[in-house]
């Protein structure tokens, strides 16, 4: 028994170790094998396949780098350039292969000037580079700046001069606040724009046409595959993709006029708008005083922009799309209208216009600019004199609700929808408006001086412009734009950008419209812009507006009467020729006497600029009855 | 009494010596690898000492539990194996409940240390199949496979669940070892390969997004270049431009510029078969091979059943780093976190290796002498 119990167990184990060992013996095995064929693969890899994969190892040493796009080019619709891309010279420097970047700085500093701008903006952009790329020190290099650097060039090891394109504006300051300025990319820049597309970009739309149209201007970045060693110089380019330029812009805009605008106003700050009504093209507007854009291009210096912030006349402000102008006798052919429309007016009704006009039973009175009044006047004499009485009824007759429903058809209270950033709404006057803004109810005499474009009522530019280019069409809303086509490449022609289609018409009665154009054609005939069409081929519709921040009280009235001029906001708004027109010109100065005297002539400039060209286009043939009708009333 | 006492402190030290009788030809071989790995990593880390340093403390600690594990009798083990594998297990349970780490639970925070309770069953899982064959007769039946099957399942399944596929793996393939080594009968091990392969494509919809991607990859890096073939692309390019002789220390450009990712940890193979060639890749295998085989020699001159299952699966489980490891860096594997023992840097791993061969020199301190069995 105690030998059994023994033994067995041994004879067991012996047995098991016996097993084991012949386990061992194939695992052995079977693991060499599986070593050898991982030897083998190896072998594979480094002798069969070394030499590919030595090439590809190389090629790893290979960068690839972004090659930026070329900004699209900016034309006015007659191919004048806006704006274009000059070739320039920057320094670089590559930190890398500078020991001590601040000595290096200071001993620079003596060779070219570098201003504390400069300083900051290269540490600044030094932080988000990796160290073998460039970092732009001095932009803008004088030829003697190149000069003075090559001489001296030895003592500065990882520092270049490197070509590159600038943006420039050559007609400046006159397309400040429409075609707008790239400037560098900003944190806020980076936010929203694609890191990819920008890798080689430094520059970006930062307002107007620049910003808006980005993604056409900018184009497509390329790459190129550049060996390198091992301190990340380049040493040849192995392969490019080229990048495909940004598309070049036709604007609306026409040149000739813009320059004749800016240059009519004579520097008095103000703004106008030119639009074609048939297709809400914007043929010019100006903002004066306005800047030179390309001094932002490249960074604008400290002392400039402080400058330009401190300037009296607010050369910054975009006049166009944010400027608040009371519309005063310039909405009157509006009013007028929303008369006809309603059915409260036929346009042969006549009102008796005494001098002052009364709410029923109240004893506050509203004045005529006339003392005395106008007599007796029908709607055409109304608009024509500008007489306050009749449109203080119509626009009491209507009642505000019906009146700024109306008013919201021609776009006023709203932005008008303009290819262009941060337009501004101005106020149209309403109930809604009026409790949303001050918590108050609407009274009637807010609605009388309503009538005559007083009051709440606040316009920008180019709002007024967008309306009476709805009038023109006789009711078919266009959106203003500024795009007309746009080319890719410098070998195909521009291809037209459609803008949106029309809106439907904003009256219901067509016949509606002769009266104020009639009303409108005799603000220049007899009214009160008479003489402003002298020599015009085509006959002129247009209305004047000398508004006042203060509404026309018996006790304000006095007041302002006697005030200094130039505390009036004066407009003149036209189209032409009448029965057609082709273009609608609003111009609204900050100070004047009166928009007749102050603003109609302005009008007047804009639109004889504009005449060539028309005359060109419509085979110099006035539109019928022009010339003749306008002729004949002078006198 | 004076002299006395430093009599036997010095007998004390005399032992203390000789007691772990270290195999010293295995031990010579892991102080080669050591060598080797903190060479290739310093270069791998690009010259950076305190990688280098903080790889040698963990050697130095791992070598130090090497010795005291040498010290410790098999018998002892085996007496402990049930209530560390038990409570390995139940640290991977926690781990599921608790557990940190990038998108994988993996790591428990012991507050001085975090650790990976994955890496115990490295050990505890062969400990815990030799300690249940140690008790039935071999070769093995179904009924005994079925139990070891289970005792596989648990741990591995944690880890799986982690997830951590290639550890799992590992796990399971150090326990299958000791099966394996055990002498299961080949027909049914040809039964339970069988059943495993057909297992796969059921298994393959239960397995994460990125596991199959790897599988994908690996079939066709080039598929996606930048992306998930990166890895496996940039690894061929460093092995193969080292070409027979290599660039040489500290030359290998691929891992130099970074286009090498991971390559100090799981990458590391490919640094130094770029810098040492094909000739440095061989030398390495057959150190490798000779650290197995002499794994095996001690197995088989262990005392019993449980340190013989016990050496043998330890070493074979070694393999199974190498070519996992191996097969990834050439691209015959998927992308799998498995580093390749000794040479890869990170804590766990290296320490947990040491660990097992502290067993296998206690099992060899521990052999059976030469004829006394009879």
């Amino acid at each position: 028994m105690v030998m059994r119990g023994t033994l067995k167990p041994l004879k067991e184990g012996r047995h098991e170790a016996a097993l084991f060992r012949r386990r061992a013996v194939v695992g052995m095995l079977a693991i060499v094998a599986f070593l050898v064929a991982l030897g083998l693969r190896f072998a594979y890899l480094q002798v069969d396949r070394h030499h590919e994969l030595s090439l590809r190892s190389d090629a790893n040493r290979v960068v690839t780098r972004p090659l930026a796009p070329t900004r699209g080019l900016i034309y006015d619709r007659n191919g004048v350039l806006l704006a274009e891309n000059v070739a320039a010279f920057r320094l670089e420097v590559t930190p890398e292969q500078v020991k001590d970047i601040d000595a290096m700085l200071d001993a620079l500093a003596r060779v070219v000037p570098l201003s504390e701008d400069d300083l900051t903006r290269f540490h600044a952009t030094r932080k988000g580079k990796r160290s073998y790329e460039g970092v732009p020190l001095r932009l803008k290099l004088s030829e003697e700046e190149i000069a003075r650097f090559s001489v001296s060039r030895w003592a500065f090891p990882g520092v270049d001069v490197v070509p590159y394109l600038t943006r420039s504006y050559p007609l400046g300051a006159e397309f400040a606040h429409t075609v707008g300025y790239v400037g560098r990319i900003d944190e806020d820049d980076l936010a929203r724009l694609d890191r990819g597309d920008y890798a080689g970009t430094s520059h970006v739309g930062k307002t107007g046409i620049e910003r808006r149209y980005e993604d056409r201007l900018h184009g497509e970045p390329g790459y190129e595959q550049v060996e390198v060693n091992a301190d990340h110089r380049p040493l040849r380019v192995l392969e490019r993709v080229p990048p495909k330029p940004g598309q070049n812009l036709y604007l609306t805009i026409d040149a000739r006029i813009q320059e004749a605008a800016e240059v009519a106003f004579a520097g008095r700050a103000g703004a106008a708008v030119a639009i074609d009504p048939r297709n809400g093209e914007v043929l010019a507007m100006v903002s004066v005083p306005s800047f030179d854009p390309n001094l932002f291009v490249n960074g604008i210096s400290r002392a400039d922009y402080a400058a330009l912030l401190a300037d009296p006349g607010k050369p910054l402000l975009n006049r166009l799309l944010r400027g608040n102008y009371v519309p005063g006798s310039t909405m009157k052919p509006f009013v007028g209208l929303a008369g006809l429309e309603y059915g409260i007016r036929k346009p042969s009704d006549t009102i008796l216009s005494t001098g002052e006009f009364h709410i029923p039973g109240q004893s506050r009175g509203y004045r005529d600019d006339k003392r005395g009044g106008h007599g007796r006047v029908d709607l055409v004499q109304a608009i024509a004199q500008s007489a306050n009485t009749y449109f203080y009824s119509v626009a009491l007759d209507l009642g505000i609700d019906r009146f700024s429903e109306f008013m919201r058809r021609f776009g006023f209270g709203q932005p008008t929808g303009i290819d262009l950033d941060g337009e501004g709404s101005g106020v149209l006057p309403s109930r809604e408006w009026k409790r949303g803004r001050m918590n108050q109810p609407w009274y009637p005499g807010e609605t009388v001086i309503a009538g005559i474009g007083q009051g709440y009522w606040v316009v920008t530019p180019l709002q007024l412009a967008h309306a009476v280019a709805i009038l023109a069409a006789r009711g078919e809303p266009h959106v203003p734009h500024l795009l007309s086509a746009a080319q890719q490449g410098f070998d195909v022609a521009p291809v037209p950008v459609p803008p949106s289609p029309p809106r439907p018409n904003v009256m219901r009665n067509q016949a509606d419209w002769e009266a104020i154009e009639l009303g409108m054609i005799e603000v220049l005939r007899s009214g009160t812009a008479r003489g402003i069409d002298r020599d015009f081929p085509y006959v002129i519709a247009g209305k004047t507006g000398t508004a006042e921040r203060f509404s026309r009280t018996d006790e304000t009235w006095t007041s302002i009467s006697t005030s200094p001029i130039e505390r009036h906001q004066v407009l003149f708004e036209a189209f032409t020729p009448a029965e057609d027109a082709r273009i609608a010109v609003i111009v609204a100065l900050e100070a004047g006497r009166s928009g007749a005297h102050d603003a109609a002539p302005i009008v007047r400039k804009i639109l004889d600029a504009w005449l060539p060209g028309d005359l060109a286009r419509n085979g110099g043939t006035p539109a019928i009855g022009g010339g003749t009708a306008s002729g004949g009333s002078r006198g | 009494m004076i002299d006395e006492a430093l009599a036997r402190l010095r007998h004390r030290l005399a032992t203390l010596w000789r007691k772990p009788r270290l195999d010293l030809p295995l031990f010579g071989a892991l102080l080669l690898l050591m060598g080797i790995g903190l060479v290739t990593l310093y270069s791998a880390s690009d010259l950076d000492r305190s990688q280098v340093i903080a790889q040698g403390l963990r050697f130095a600690l791992g070598l130090a539990l090497l010795l005291l594990i040498a010290r410790i009798p098999p018998q002892t083990l085996r007496a402990w194996t049930p209530w560390l594998y038990a409570g390995s297990v139940v640290l991977l349970a926690l781990v599921a409940l608790l557990g940190e780490g990038r998108g994988a639970h993996r790591w428990l925070d012991l507050g001085v240390v975090r650790f990976q309770p994955s890496e115990l069953l490295k050990l505890t899982m062969p400990m815990m199949v030799a300690w249940y064959l140690n008790g039935r007769p071999l070769p093995p039946g179904w009924g005994t496979l079925g139990v070891v099957a289970v005792l596989i399942a648990i741990p591995a399944g944690f880890v799986a669940e982690q997830p951590d596929l290639g550890t799992a793996l590992l796990i399971a393939a150090s326990g299958a070892f000791g099966v394996f080594l055990s002498g299961v009968a080949w027909w049914r091990i040809g039964l339970i390969v069988g059943v495993c392969v057909a297992l796969v494509p059921i298994g393959w919809p239960f397995l994460h997004d990125y596991q199959r991607n790897r599988v994908l990859t690996m079939l066709d890096p080039e598929a996606d270049p930048l992306g998930k073939g990166w890895h496996i692309i940039q690894s061929k390019i460093a092995v193969g431009s080292g070409g027979i002789w290599g660039k040489g220390w500290h030359n290998g450009t691929q891992s130099r510029l970074e286009f090498l990712p991971e390559h100090t940890t799981d990458f590391i193979f490919s640094v130094y078969a770029e810098e040492w060639g094909l000739v440095g890749v061989l030398l390495l295998l057959a150190l490798y091979v000779f650290i197995i085989g002499r794994c095996l020699w001690i197995a088989a001159e262990a005392k019993d059943t449980y340190a013989r299952l016990l050496a043998g699966a330890i070493g074979m489980s070694l393999f199974v780093y190498v070519v996992v490891n191996g097969g990834m860096i050439t691209g015959v594997l998927p992308v799998v976190g498995v580093p390749l023992p000794l040479m890869s840097y990170g804590g766990t791993s290296a320490v947990s290796m040491l660990t097992g061969f502290g067993v296998l020199m206690s099992i060899h301190a521990h052999r059976k002498v030469l004829g006394s069995s009879l």
